[in-house]
């Protein structure tokens, strides 16, 4: 488990970064936290010849909390969100999702950044960013541009972004409602067998609406519209649940592994659906 | 005279001797990162050494080409095959009697086998190497399946035939098949099957007991120095028994053992997995050899798990009879044995199956019977006993389904059933129908007591009360409650029965006391984080009355330790602990003339007590232990030899039994098939306690590798035989997180023929711990009609189980 040979680079700014990528084209990376890069590279599955460490790159860590948005940095580690009080305040759902990401040792090093750019089906950020209809902000030799978070993912590690184009912010609107980031895992440190993030608005008894999506039962991140649509203008009794998991389980598409077979995990994903929305809708 | 007890009893606890406490003086190093593993180590010019390894579980190799690698940067040499058949290396004996090749010699029969050995500067450049050296296969069929491969005409080893075609014997006789490795029997057949056959009660099932791996924190890894001025061999190395490692090193390299120095530094960990002999071993030697200089290999993790010795991979079918009213009357087992690719197993030479012939358990069985065929497949070798004697594991899970499946059979309570059946204390020393003398035993106290402690009918009610709930569609959470007994069979072994490749099964101690009264032991053991420094320390302190603050405990030292089999299979406290006690009493021995002559009276007229030599009736009359190791080394005593030393050669007259009962409360969530461990008690009886802290350290630690086992932890393959679980992302190693509070509880029932009556703990709630996790899922759905399903009981087979059962509605 050892790299191949690689030249580390660790520049100051962001124009730095950009000169680097511009010069090397894909044989370059950008390096966040490196906790998935570098079990890729010592795999020698990524084969990465200039390596740009961003870590002193400035301008990427800050949480800052506004009257309608929430901007969390590219470099914020998921350590950093678990300990912000004031996140905790807007967006608990934040801190219920990344206290559930690997372990206290990967999340002091793991970013926001680097976990929704990777691309990764088994990450947990992604499907919460599209839950909470997040933008991320993108800079590249054409200057800066934001990109939906329902429109980022296109395979498994095949994002909108392009390669030489460099995550530096994600903006979130202020979430309202009740929460649940609900996940099965075989283990600590371990993705998810399938994970949900809801986020419910309540009007009187009744749901004004919902915003559902799912992780690791697809290629990418699941942004379940419909699912989210069944729940509006219900009293998210026990048939409007029940129509939200089918129409979920119509836009999710799993595949074996070691976690178990299609048949198991669509059934857990429903389950879990299931114990999201009732406990977001708890919270609403 | 109440002062002079409790003075007796003060002096006692200076000593900190047996039954104390005592704090591993290990710690202090470990808890600091300061311990010496192996690849700690740095020599001069040292040099690193790592394989190119098959991609392919089954392939012929048509070539390989290794000048691109060469021209890598820092790399030195690239070993295969060829290059090790002109020094008879290229193939090397297995401790089971087979042999294994070394690097692939024209093909490969397992993915990740060893083809060549690229030898660098430095790691990196050894990996750079790797990709470079080009090897071209060519794809045969693959037979992951034991069954399969057994009826195959695929033939996988090409020593196993003669010119025409036919099976040639085995190291254990003749081969049924070409696939075939060996057979091995215990207990009597035609009775048994006669039995079985006129039984009121039969019970029938079939088990596959997955391959798993013991996964020791450290991986296996060494250092091989030949010094080409002095002809000598240093070998460093994770070796759980570095005196045999020796032996074999000499036996293969043909280097004289005297010239060959083996040192085991710490060792993060064995489980079994560091018993055997590696063709890294075997790779850093040759090429210490060839480049004069040190050469270091060390394994990383996936190289560990998908390559050095699993553990497990027995298929059982067990038939068990019994009266109407549950008396077992006999017992049938047929197990189907995957070795992988060689027979690599780690047992002693004349039981290829270990000791699975201690699976009628702790049950009075009057009839029973036992065959084990080994078989081939295209997996890893290995077989070794991962925290366990000898497949005692298998044993105890087969017979501790096999109890709970009657129990379902006999519409009985499983509790019931197996106290209507242990062997009585009344009966030990106890004749196994299949062969073991069980020296002692106290099941039912043992039993009764966990019941009670943990309430056992209430806890059954609530689960009955559970299932109603369940019914009614209040719940979607089943209960279990987990029993399991154990008997084990641990310290190999009688010389007259346990040897490894022809060295019998002894072991030793050997003692010298300093003159200002403290002193050092060596023994022919290895800690791999057991303790020994502090528990064996204790037995000595215990025996000569020296404190145990005062006496350094040093293993692992083929130059100074003396001849020892080594650490696995519980052997080290049965076999060396004896060997200490009985060399300590050598000392004691010697004191008692030193103290007579001392102090002018007949040597009959002095009695030990505690840290000292009194004279009977006058015990105000006394010289103690440090005055008489001072006197040993400053006085001539007429007929006495100076100094104070012992050795002694251990040959144990019997294996020790501990046993223990266990029992687990679980919650499962039908829907998901995630598991929830509400309660874990395990009362282990290990004979008399050396030190009670380091017991619960061992029961915590082997019932955390059960969890593991029982419930996720496998090594799997897919039909083109490519291992699925080869990272720990896949392969189940618990945190803290995952495991549960564990109560820990004890009954004593010394071992009759241990100098000590001590029997060997670090693996019984291994042993114990597996059946009672699993036992526990199959109670929860024992109302709903689940008889057995397989381990592990990870969240998907768990929730197939429910499935299956039609619980999801
Ligand atoms: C044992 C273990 C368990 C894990 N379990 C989980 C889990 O349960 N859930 C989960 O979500 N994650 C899990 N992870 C992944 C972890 O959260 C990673 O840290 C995270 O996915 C990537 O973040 P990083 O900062 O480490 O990114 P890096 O590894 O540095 O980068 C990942 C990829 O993103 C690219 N990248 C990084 N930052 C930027 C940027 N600013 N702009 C453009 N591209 C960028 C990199 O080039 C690289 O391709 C686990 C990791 C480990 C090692």
């Amino acid at each position: 488990m050892i790299p191949a040979a690689f030249e580390y680079y660790r520049p100051k700014d962001m124009a730095a970064v950009l000169s680097i990528l511009e010069e090397h084209g894909d044989e370059a990376r950008v390096m966040a936290g490196g906790h998935s890069l570098i079990p890729m590279m010592k795999l020698r599955m990524a084969d990465v010849q200039h390596l740009i460490d961003l870590q002193d790159v400035d301008g990427l860590s800050g949480i800052e909390i506004g009257a309608d948005a929430i901007r969390i940095g590219a470099m914020v580690t998921q350590a950093a969100i678990i300990d912000h009080p004031d996140l905790a305040q807007t967006a608990p759902i934040l801190r219920e999702a990344a206290l559930q990401i690997a372990d206290p040792q990967v999340r002091y090093m793991g970013t926001v950044g680097g976990n929704v750019a990777n691309g990764d089906p088994g990450n947990d950020m992604p499907g919460l960013m599209q839950c909470l209809d997040a933008a991320f902000t993108v800079v590249g030799p054409d200057g800066e541009r934001e990109i939906a978070a329902r429109d980022f993912y296109e395979a498994a590690y095949m994002t909108a972004r392009e390669d030489q184009e460099v995550l530096t912010a994600i903006s979130i609107p202020l979430p309202k409602g009740g929460y649940a980031y609900e996940k099965q895992k075989r283990k600590i440190g371990d993705y998810a067998t399938a994970a949900a993030a809801v986020q419910i608005v309540k009007d009187g008894a009744a749901c004004a609406s919902a915003s559902i999506a799912m992780t690791n039962l697809s290629d990418t991140p699941v942004y379940c519209e419909a699912a989210g649509a069944a729940l509006a203008g219900t009293s998210v009794d026990n048939a409007a649940l029940s129509a939200a998991v089918a129409a979920m389980l119509d836009d999710i598409d799993p595949t074996e592994d070691n976690r178990g077979p299609v048949a198991f995990k669509k059934h857990v994903a429903g389950v879990i659906l299931r114990r999201a929305i009732t406990r977001a809708w708890s919270r609403a | 005279m109440k002062d002079e007890v409790a003075s007796r009893k003060e002096r006692a606890e200076n000593l900190k001797g047996m039954g104390c406490s005592r704090k591993r003086v290990e710690d202090a190093r470990f808890t600091q990162g300061k311990g010496n593993y192996v690849d700690d180590l740095k020599l001069d010019g040292m040099l690193f050494g790592d394989f190119v390894r098959s991609p392919y579980a089954h392939a012929r190799i048509t070539r390989i080409d290794t000048a691109a690698a060469l021209e890598v940067p820092g790399v030195l040499a690239v070993l295969t095959a060829k290059d090790l058949e002109p020094l008879g290396l290229h193939w090397m004996p297995t401790l089971a009697g087979d042999k294994q090749m070394v690097l692939a010699d024209g093909k490969v029969l397992f993915q990740g086998q060893e083809v060549a050995f690229v030898v660098a500067e430095d790691r990196y450049a050894a990996a750079d190497g790797i990709e470079a050296v080009e090897v071209e296969y060519e794809e045969l069929p693959v037979l992951v399946d034991p069954f399969e491969a057994l009826t195959s005409d695929v033939v996988l080893r090409e020593d196993t035939v003669d010119a025409n075609g036919n099976p040639v014997d085995g190291a254990h006789g003749p081969r049924k098949h070409h696939n075939h490795i060996f057979t091995w029997e215990a207990g009597d057949k035609d009775p048994t099957a006669e039995v079985l056959a006129n039984a009121e009660v039969v019970a029938e099932e079939t088990m596959y007991y997955h391959r798993t791996h013991p996964c020791p924190l450290e991986t296996c890894g060494c250092v091989a120095s030949m010094d080409k001025v002095n002809g000598k061999l240093t070998l460093w190395g994770t070796f759980q028994a570095p005196h045999a490692i020796r032996t074999v090193v000499s036996l293969i390299s043909g280097i004289e053992e005297h010239n060959i120095r083996v040192i085991s530094p710490d060792i993060g960990g064995g489980f079994g997995n560091k018993v055997g002999a590696y063709p890294g071993y075997v790779c850093s030697v040759v090429a210490s050899i060839v480049t004069g200089k040190p050469v270091k290999w060390i394994e990383d993790r996936m190289d560990n798990l998908m390559t050095t010795a699993f553990a497990r991979d027995y298929w059982m079918k067990g038939r068990i009879s019994a009266t109407k009213d549950g008396k077992i009357t006999g017992l049938h087992c047929h197990v189907t044995a995957d070795h992988g690719g060689f027979d690599a197993c780690a047992d002693p030479t004349k039981f290829p199956a270990g000791f699975m012939n201690i699976c009628t358990g702790s049950y009075d069985i009057p009839t029973a019977y036992l065959q084990v065929d080994g078989a081939y497949t295209n997996k890893a070798p290995g077989g070794v006993s991962y925290r366990c004697s000898f497949r005692v594991t298998e044993a105890v899970y087969f017979i501790e389904r096999m109890i709970e499946v009657l129990a379902i059979e006999l519409n009985m309570d499983a509790a019931e059933l197996r106290r209507i059946n242990f062997i009585k204390k009344e009966q030990f020393p106890y004749q196994a129908a299949l062969g073991w003398e069980y020296d002692s035993g106290d099941y039912h106290t043992a039993w009764e007591k966990a019941l009670k402690a943990v309430d056992y009918d209430g806890l059954r009610a609530e689960q009955a009360q559970r299932v109603e709930d369940f019914k009614a569609g209040k719940t979607r959470k089943l209960m279990g409650v987990g029993l399991s007994f154990f008997t084990e069979i641990v310290g190999a072994g009688p010389v007259k029965n346990c040897d490894i490749l022809g060295l019998g099964m002894f072991d030793s101690c050997e003692i010298r006391i300093h003159p200002t009264g403290s002193a050092i032991a060596r023994l022919g053991t290895i800690s791999q984080g057991q303790g020994h420094a502090t528990t064996f320390a204790q037995i000595l302190a215990s025996e000569i009355g020296l404190p145990a603050d005062s006496i350094t405990i040093e293993e692992g030292d083929t130059d100074t330790a003396p001849y020892g089999l080594g650490t696995y299979g519980s052997r080290s406290t049965p076999v060396a602990g004896a060997a200490t006690a009985m060399a300590g009493r050598k000392i004691r021995a010697k004191a008692q003339m030193i103290a007579a002559y001392l102090m002018e009276v007949h040597d009959d007229d002095v009695e030990f007590d505690v840290d000292r030599f009194v004279v009977k009736g006058a015990p105000e009359k006394f010289k103690t232990m440090k005055e008489i190791a001072f006197a040993a080394y400053n006085q001539a005593i007429p007929g006495i030899e100076p100094g104070l030393e012992a050795v002694s050669y251990y040959d144990p007259p019997n294996m020790t039994y501990p046993f223990g009962a266990y029992v687990c409360v679980m919650d499962i969530d039908v829907d998901t098939g995630v598991t929830d461990i509400r309660r874990f008690y395990a009362l282990d009886d290990c004979g008399t306690r050396i030190n009670p802290m380091i017991i619960e350290g061992q029961v915590h630690g082997g019932l955390t590798e059960a969890l593991a086992v029982a419930l996720g932890q496998e090594i799997a393959y897919d039909d083109m035989g490519n291992v699925k679980t080869g990272t720990l992302m896949d392969f189940f190693l618990p945190t803290a997180w995952e495991v549960p509070n564990y109560e820990t509880d004890y009954t004593v029932t010394p071992s009759p023929h241990h100098p000590i009556g001590a029997k060997g703990v670090g693996e019984s709630p291994h042993v114990g711990g597996v059946p009672c996790f699993s036992n526990a899922v199959h109670d929860a759905f024992r109302a709903f009609g689940l008889r057995h399903t397989n381990m592990p009981h990870d969240h998907w087979r768990i929730w197939k189980t429910a499935n299956e059962l039609g619980l999801h509605g």
